[in-house]
């Protein structure tokens, strides 16, 4: 009875909300439709990073590289080869899975700070190896690639608001978006999730438990690269340019700032962190000119210290609050219960 | 009846008539009113040039002082600058917040080769102005492509000219050495030397060396520079590499007529750090006059620009040139905006922009800025400074067109 009306409302607000997310768009201005574009772009990078870092437990700081890759691949296939916009994310995809994928090798013999500082180096690297003259022809060298943005298809009016360029756009990245989530979604509720979380907490534990170690993470390296390849292909349509300086080994770091404020190993939490890291600096910028960044720090250290586990796990506490107890949490498996807890249930 | 209707007729006809001729006096595109002139500036407030954010604040002084008294043509000037951190993918999203949001009515001053080239065609699809970019390329002077973008400071095509032609007329026999920077920039000064040497070229320059901006030293193409027996260098280097360069000269003994690029003649970034004394001869390119110079400290123009920062900057850094360069730049757009009177549409901005003919008091003098229906290159003249040890001296001439 509880399950079914439960059951009832949940299919209501995803009713709601897709209304909402379809009418968004029309009701401001292109630029804020190009801005909500750049969340669900970074979104999807952030929960890449998740998946290997939230989930795994192994820290990137060089996902900003595979981001820099997927849009490459992109633009490059764009620019030179006349490939459609939507058919470069599977090429973007897989190219940074392999990528990401030969990373997971010595991954597997450096754990924690050494990871860290050995994608640090890949995220140093990629800005200057893409000015390599070698490959100039393709990239465009210092002067990167200069896209031409996709028209819509058709032409089509809501509330006296055009389908623009933007508009389009939003809802081509709204569909990838969802789908990319999706994957994640059914990849990570299940066996696979379990076993991630295993090797993040236990690995010794969990290869006695017949968990393939090195399988699992090189896997889990290339499938992360992939998401967040997907992202930076989607960024360069969006953008319409690319160049080293817009990747740089800052937005590696942007990335993880993301994921830990949004929630580790929470997947709409990389919703809440992609909204971060798209805002907060324009707030900052609006605040201070002199120091920006420090007032981006401030609300980093306000926010830690307000939510410390992040803005899906401060939801999910409000969540358990309301609903009377911990114990309540975790008994019905609704929309809210499923973001409050993250896949696998198993959140230390 | 009839003639009262008539009457009327004949008095609404005239009204209107009477409106469309203050509508042709006055006319705006979005951002400018009666009482307002909205101009857009993107800067690298944060990241890794955010030396140059001096510059945005700098102009916005200079702004506020023009509204303290009373604006241009009695309307304000609001300057909304916002931060890129030089990354071109947020100079992309913040182009678009000041056209399609603030609605500027132009933007003056954005920063950088990278941003600028990210907006290039987004703004010149929008019919936006991408005024007085703050930029050294050689192409942002484009009119029939790019209507809409218009250069500021000497490109490094002009400038490499200015120094084809100082070596023309002080050693026509001159065997020259160059070293560049292997991207767009060094390419873009290679060029303009080669184009104004012409002819001359093939047999002048004897020996061409790059390096990458990731190298660690460029000692050894200096030794090979030396070996080729040119007697000219011609240094086109970023400030680590310049400083490098000048070093190793002074130290393999190598005493050409060394010619500097003005991206690298800092004092304080090269000059010194290579070492005072081993740079003395050196010549380079200017067109600001550097407030250190106490040269200038008597003049008019400087106690003008020292009151203005004493007032309208006081935590302003009075060495820093970032901040004559601003000043300078924001009086070329008070300028345009003058002369733009009550027409204030994008069209005519940028019709006025390509209608100058200035002096402004911290530019050197001779130094000009001057622009036409087919030259978007403000300011184009230059003079050579030679160094002496401690500064750099002017030699008076002008080059340059």
């Amino acid at each position: 009875m509880n399950e079914n009306t439960n059951n009832k409302w949940v299919w209501i607000g995803a009713a709601v909300l897709l209304v909402a997310l379809c009418v968004l768009p029309f009701l401001v201005k292109n630029f804020r439709v190009f801005q909500f574009n750049m969340v669900m772009i970074y979104a999807i990078a952030v929960l890449g990073l998740n998946i290997l870092t939230g989930f795994n437990g192994q820290i990137s700081l060089g996902h900003g590289a595979f981001y820099a890759i997927g849009a490459y691949v992109a633009a490059i296939l764009m620019d030179k080869a006349g490939v459609p916009y939507w058919a470069t994310l599977p090429f973007s995809a897989v190219i940074c899975f392999v990528v990401g994928y030969l990373m997971g090798f010595p991954a597997l013999r450096l754990g924690g700070h050494y990871l860290a500082l050995a994608t640090f180096a890949l995220a140093l690297a990629i800005p200057q190896m893409l000015k390599y003259k070698g490959i100039e022809e393709w990239t465009g060298g210092v002067q990167g690639i200069v896209l031409n943005k996709p028209e819509a298809p058709f032409e089509l009016s809501v509330l006296g608001q055009p389908l623009s360029a933007d508009r389009w756009l939003y809802f081509y990245i709204l569909l990838v978006t969802a789908i990319m989530f999706l994957i994640a979604w059914r990849l990570l509720r299940g066996r696979v999730g379990r076993a991630l979380v295993a090797i993040r907490d236990h690995p010794i534990a969990a290869s006695a438990m017949g968990v393939n170690l090195p399988v699992y993470k090189s896997l889990t390296f290339g499938v992360s690269a992939a998401f967040t390849g997907v992202a930076g292909a989607l960024s360069a349509t969006a953008v319409a340019f690319v160049s080293p300086d817009s990747f740089t080994s800052f937005l590696s770091i942007t990335f993880l700032v993301g994921v830990v404020v949004g929630g580790l190993a929470s997947i709409p939490g990389a919703i809440a962190g992609a909204i971060f890291i798209q805002f907060v600096p324009n707030i900052a910028d609006e605040i201070s000119k002199s120091a920006p960044w420090a007032i981006y720090g401030i609300f980093l250290i306000l926010l830690m210290y307000l939510m410390p586990t992040g803005v899906a796990g401060m939801i999910s506490k409000i969540y358990s609050r309301l609903r009377g107890g911990p114990a309540a949490a975790s008994a019905g498996r609704s929309v809210a219960s499923a973001v409050s807890q993250p896949v696998g249930g198993s959140q230390s | 009846m009839k003639r009262k209707f008539l009457a009327l007729m004949v008095a609404g006809l005239s009204a209107t008539l009477v409106s469309g001729v203050a509508v042709a006096q006055k006319k705006y595109d979005t951002g400018a009113t009666d009482k307002e002139i909205k101009l857009g500036n993107i800067m690298p407030y944060s990241g890794p040039a955010s030396a140059y954010g001096a510059i945005g604040k700098s102009m916005e002084a200079y702004f506020k002082k023009i509204n303290a008294e009373g604006g241009i043509n009695g309307r304000q000037i609001k300057f909304i600058s916002v931060d890129d951190g030089y990354n071109p993918a947020r100079t992309v999203e913040m182009a678009r917040k000041l056209v399609e949001e603030e609605e500027v009515l132009a933007t003056v001053g954005v920063l950088g080769t990278p941003p600028n080239s990210a907006i290039h065609k987004y703004m010149n699809q929008k019919k936006m102005p991408q005024l007085f970019v703050a930029t050294g390329a050689t192409k942002w002077g484009d009119p029939k492509q790019y209507p809409w973008t218009m250069g500021w400071q000497p490109n490094y095509q002009g400038e490499s000219k200015i120094f084809a032609q100082h070596l023309l007329e002080t050693k026509p026999n001159a065997k020259v050495a160059i070293l560049y920077q292997n991207d767009d920039y060094g390419k873009d000064y290679l060029k303009g030397f080669l184009d104004a040497l012409g002819d001359k070229a093939k047999t002048m320059v004897i020996k061409q060396l790059t390096y990458e901006v990731t190298d660690p030293t460029i000692d050894s193409q200096m030794v090979e520079l030396k070996g080729s027996g040119a007697d000219v260098f011609f240094n086109i280097t970023t400030p680590k590499f310049a400083a490098q360069a000048i070093k190793k000269a002074a130290e393999i003994g190598w005493k050409p007529q060394h010619y500097l690029n003005s991206v690298s003649n800092s004092v304080g970034a090269v000059m010194l750090p290579a070492g005072p004394e081993n740079g003395v001869g050196i010549l380079s390119a200017f067109y600001l006059k550097d407030a250190t110079d106490p040269k200038w400290h008597n003049g008019a123009e400087y106690k003008d620009w020292a009151a203005f920062m004493a007032k309208y900057m006081p935590n302003g850094d009075l060495k820093d040139l970032n901040n004559v360069f601003g000043y300078t730049m924001a009086q070329g757009v008070v300028q345009v905006l003058k002369q733009c009177g009550d027409n204030l549409t994008r069209e005519n901005i940028m019709k006025q922009a390509a209608n100058l003919d200035i002096n402004l008091p911290m530019l050197l003098p001779g130094v000009n800025v001057k622009t036409s229906a087919d030259d978007f290159y403000p300011i184009e003249r230059e003079q050579i400074g030679i160094w002496d040890g401690k500064t750099w001296v002017m030699q008076g001439k002008t080059f340059g067109r």
